[in-house]
């Protein structure tokens, strides 16, 4: 993966910027020492690693307003970074760029239960959130799997979504406000506690740009109650279809659970190895179904999934009857990366999302891929709404095996673009399947969104590398060529 | 005298917008021009009229995903989904007859450009959140798409979130992909006689903060009431306070007896609207039925937090008592006020904003002569910083002002 080329002239300035930058952030908050530098220099996608330039973690929305006032002044580029957990190199640091760390941002700003939300500084975790309201029996209800580490912030700059975002949404669905700071330094707030933009809708533009439109200091989310209760079914299949099938007739016959997830042979087994949550091992395909609400409800919702599962041959059933029973069947699921951890020195997570009904293909052709690379694969997906998650296992430590791994990986992922879907369903895009956005766009479609950037961010200073294959300068890409002529189509009827 | 093109094609749109980018020549945006009243009014010597681009592409109700023409009708797309038992659970209104042209008419396209959502978007969320995908033409007469046809994809910038609330400012839109949801097989609508404003706001924050999963929550003092076509709440005599639940029997019946149950406590009295009739009374306060009939008047609707709506609402009363009756209701839990006032050369825009400059939020100027929506902003100003990065993101779509000039604020 390429990087730009560091500018030599900002690696010869990095005394006199750390410098400089002690002077809006005094103290601690500013790492110049190659060592201390060092827990900064990779993301959750740990393959790829670069020192950043210099670490800034300012606490004030001031201080981050005249960090970045600098950093635009003076022509040097900016990596923001909530916790580090991203998937994807979101937060990858670059040599001649300054890491901006939102970690100080750790305060729950308001708690207002009558509005519904919560206001919170970036840093605050995901779980966080929920922790500081569920007292009063309340959630924040996108659920990464990172969540116990995962910032706010960090979920807005990803739009990060979890196992429950098919009936309850992603984070760009449940954020209502935000104050964001401009590579400028002017500072604007978008939204708050009430709905719907004023204007553009640039809330729902700033989630999921991946840091390269400004810089969130403020959050504010909407909050829920929790369900009243919660039951799942475990149900396993003599075969991937079969389960793809179930999935299609739950959501045809106008069920929404509140989670739907699937494993393939590969991912049971290791789960089962690693948590024993009581798995059935002689099927291909496993699906758990959660269903939440009342429990007048849950329980009508529980026979009806059990009548589907049952006409498309389930061949193993559990309900869960207890709460520890519930948490039984999620357990192996949740520790279904570290399971496959176990059993492979290296495992690479995808994140495509494909239509449902190409399930079976899909994985027949990642089996094949499997044989041709050589290595294997084990699948945990979103089954609800079509987002997979191929786990790829791999040794570093073999000569090419990464290399190999990431083949196999872009192989999938064009894959799931052919069949209909995208390259990445909560992931992101970061540097990791950057190269990869020509499957999905094309030249003209990249452009316009690059266009965005540059109403934001005209010198291409915030987190440039990520996202967009090719950087073009933003004077080329407002140029308009026109094509003087007649009124097209004189023969269509104009009234 | 504006000549209208009705491109048959995306290709044809492509066309008729390069050359209105060459020749410098304003576009109006039409679907089927319902609501042709609603924003900032459009100088343009030609309509770029999109219902010819019609029909649905794609459908399938497993995936729940649509994808349509952008001028296919929404009455179209929804008697489509009502055979598969789903729907649009952003629940568009149709404010067609607000602006006095027939009901049942807009356009899918038109329902997203206008992010227009109805009493469901507390819970649902709103047409944003429902639009998955599209294809359009560029002011700089590019054909270009964004997003996909499935339900969760964070490939690239989330342009349909910008598209949607843009009035046809960026694009011209010819395709799009939203995503479906299951209908309910049953509703319900618990409502509450004789509350006060400020104690129905609290007592829809009450509901909506159970986990009974309210789809619906609008308050209607006594008089709007008494008009409505429904005959529980028309007969009522008093202001209506309304909750719906909705989902499978069982649990449609639980929570509405939960909710009567625990809300009991405000002695007021309490009815049930089953499906039907819930049916229509959402419908109304939807289309914001209250206000179609006496054109006079001009109408705002204003978004804010729930809980500030009553204070709001009192601040304004008061503040316009010396220009006549107004009128007004809530939806969302008392987040989303109509309020219709006699009009007046400026809409009293000066104190309706000022109004919720305190709590936060947002008042659009709906309804009003065009003169009047030509004097003062439809929509609400935005600080500087803010509205010269909207004017940006507009000039990255169409650097040469050709899709609806003016339609959002003079500037864009």
């Amino acid at each position: 993966m390429r990087m730009p080329e560091p500018d030599r002239d900002v690696l010869a300035r990095r005394a006199q910027i750390a410098e400089d930058l002690r002077r809006i952030v005094p103290g601690e908050g500013v790492i110049v020492d190659a060592d201390e530098r060092r827990p900064y220099e990779s993301d959750g996608l740990t393959a790829y690693r670069q020192s950043p330039l210099v670490v800034v973690l300012p606490s004030t929305t001031e201080q981050v307003s005249q960090v970045l006032r600098y950093c635009h002044e003076n022509g040097v580029k900016v990596v923001p970074r909530g916790s580090g957990t991203s998937l994807s190199g979101g937060a990858l640091p670059l040599a001649d760029g300054v890491l901006l760390g939102l970690g100080k941002f750790n305060r729950i700003l308001e708690i207002d239960f009558e509005n519904r939300c919560v206001v919170a500084q970036p840093g605050v975790t995901n779980l966080g959130i929920t922790n500081a309201v569920q007292h009063e029996g309340f959630y924040y209800a996108p659920d990464p799997s990172s969540q116990i580490a995962c910032s706010i912030g960090g979920n807005v700059a990803e739009n990060s979504g979890g196992v429950h975002c098919l009936k309850y949404g992603l984070t760009t669905n449940n954020l209502l406000g935000l104050e964001m700071v401009l590579v400028t330094g002017e500072v604007i707030r978008l939204g708050g506690k009430h709905l719907d933009a004023e204007g553009y809708d640039l809330l729902g533009l700033m989630t999921g740009s991946e840091g390269l439109l400004g810089v969130v200091t403020e959050v504010t989310v909407r909050i829920l109650k929790k369900p009243e209760t919660a039951r799942a079914l475990l149900l396993g299949f003599p075969t991937n279809e079969s389960a793809g099938d179930c999935v299609a007739a739950i959501i045809a016959a106008g069920i929404i659970p509140g989670g739907m997830e699937m494993m393939d042979r590969p991912a049971i087994h290791a789960a089962e190895a690693f948590v024993h949550a009581g798995y059935p091992l002689d099927v291909e395909g496993l699906l758990i179904v959660e269903l939440d609400g009342p429990q007048v409800e849950v329980d009508h919702l529980i026979e009806r999934v059990e009548a589907i599962a049952d006409a498309h041959g389930a061949v193993a059933k559990q309900v869960s009857q207890s709460e520890e029973e519930r948490q039984k069947f999620w357990a192996g699921r949740k520790a279904a990366f570290p399971a496959v951890g176990r059993i492979s020195p290296d495992y690479y997570c995808m994140d495509g999302t494909i239509p449902r009904s190409q399930l079976p293909l899909v994985l027949k052709r990642m089996g094949e891929m499997s044989a041709h690379y050589g290595l294997g694969v084990a699948n945990v997906f979103h089954a609800g709404d079509g987002n997979l998650h191929p786990l790829i296992l791999y040794d570093a430590n073999k000569p090419d095996e990464l290399e190999k791994a990431e083949a196999f990986g872009a192989d999938i992922l064009k894959l799931c673009v052919a069949v209909g879907g995208v390259l990445t369903g909560e992931h992101g895009v970061g540097v990791e399947k950057r190269d990869l956005m020509h499957e999905m766009f094309d030249e003209i479609d990249l452009k316009q969104q690059q266009r965005i950037k540059c109403a934001f961010d005209a010198g291409g200073l915030l987190n440039p590398g990520k996202m967009f294959p090719q950087l073009h300068r933003c004077a080329e890409l407002g140029r308009l060529h026109v094509h003087h002529g007649q009124l097209p189509f004189p023969d269509l009827p104009r009234f | 005298m504006t000549t209208v093109l009705r491109p048959e094609t995306p290709a044809q749109v492509a066309e008729a917008v390069a050359w209105a980018a060459a020749d410098e020549a304003p576009l109006e945006l039409v679907g089927a021009a319902t609501k042709r009243g609603l924003g900032r009014p459009v100088q343009a010597g030609h309509t770029l009229d999109l219902s010819a681009l019609y029909g649905i592409t794609l459908y399938e109700p497993e995936e729940l995903v649509l994808s349509a023409g952008a001028g296919t009708p929404l009455a179209e797309i929804e008697t489509a989904l009502a055979g598969k038992q789903q729907q649009l659970a952003f629940e568009p209104p149709d404010l067609g007859p607000l602006f006095g042209a027939p009901a049942g008419k807009g356009t899918i396209g038109g329902a997203l450009a206008c992010n227009l959502s109805g009493p469901r978007r507390i819970k649902a969320g709103g047409a944003r959140d429902h639009f998955l995908g599209f294809k359009a033409v560029s002011g700089r007469g590019e054909a270009f798409k964004a997003g996909s046809r499935v339900v969760k994809n964070v490939t690239g910038y989330d342009l349909c979130k910008l598209l949607a609330g843009s009035y046809g400012t960026l694009v011209a839109l010819t395709d799009v992909t939203i995503k479906v949801l299951p209908a309910p097989e049953k509703t319900r609508t618990l409502l509450l006689v004789g509350l006060a404003d400020a104690v129905a706001v609290r007592a829809m924050s009450r509901a909506l903060q159970s986990s009974h999963e309210v789809s619906g929550a609008a308050h209607l003092p006594a008089a709007l009431a008494a008009a409505l076509p429904v005959e529980l709440v028309a007969r009522a005599g008093d202001a209506v306070t309304a909750i719906r639940v909705e989902g499978p029997g069982p649990s449609v019946e639980f929570r509405c007896a939960a909710l009567r149950r625990e809300l009991a406590d405000l002695g007021a009295a309490t009815e049930e609207l089953h499906s039907h009739n819930s049916a229509l009374f959402w419908r109304g306060l939807r289309d914001v039925a209250p206000f179609v009939a006496d054109r006079q008047t001009a109408v705002w609707r204003l978004s804010v937090p729930p809980m500030a709506g009553a204070q709001v609402v009192t601040t304004l009363v008061a503040a316009l008592d010396v220009l006549g009756k107004s009128q007004y209701f809530y939806d969302w839990g008392g987040g989303l006020i109509w309020f219709a006032l006699p009009a007046t050369a400026d809409a009293a825009a000066e104190t309706v904003r000022g109004a919720i400059a305190a709590c936060g939020g947002h008042a659009t100027l709906v309804r009003a002569p065009d003169e009047t929506r030509v004097a003062v902003p439809v929509f609400q100003p935005q600080p500087e910083p803010l509205a010269l990065l909207s004017r940006r993101v507009k000039e990255s779509f169409d650097p040469r002002r050709i899709l609806n000039p003016g339609r959002l604020s003079a500037a864009i």
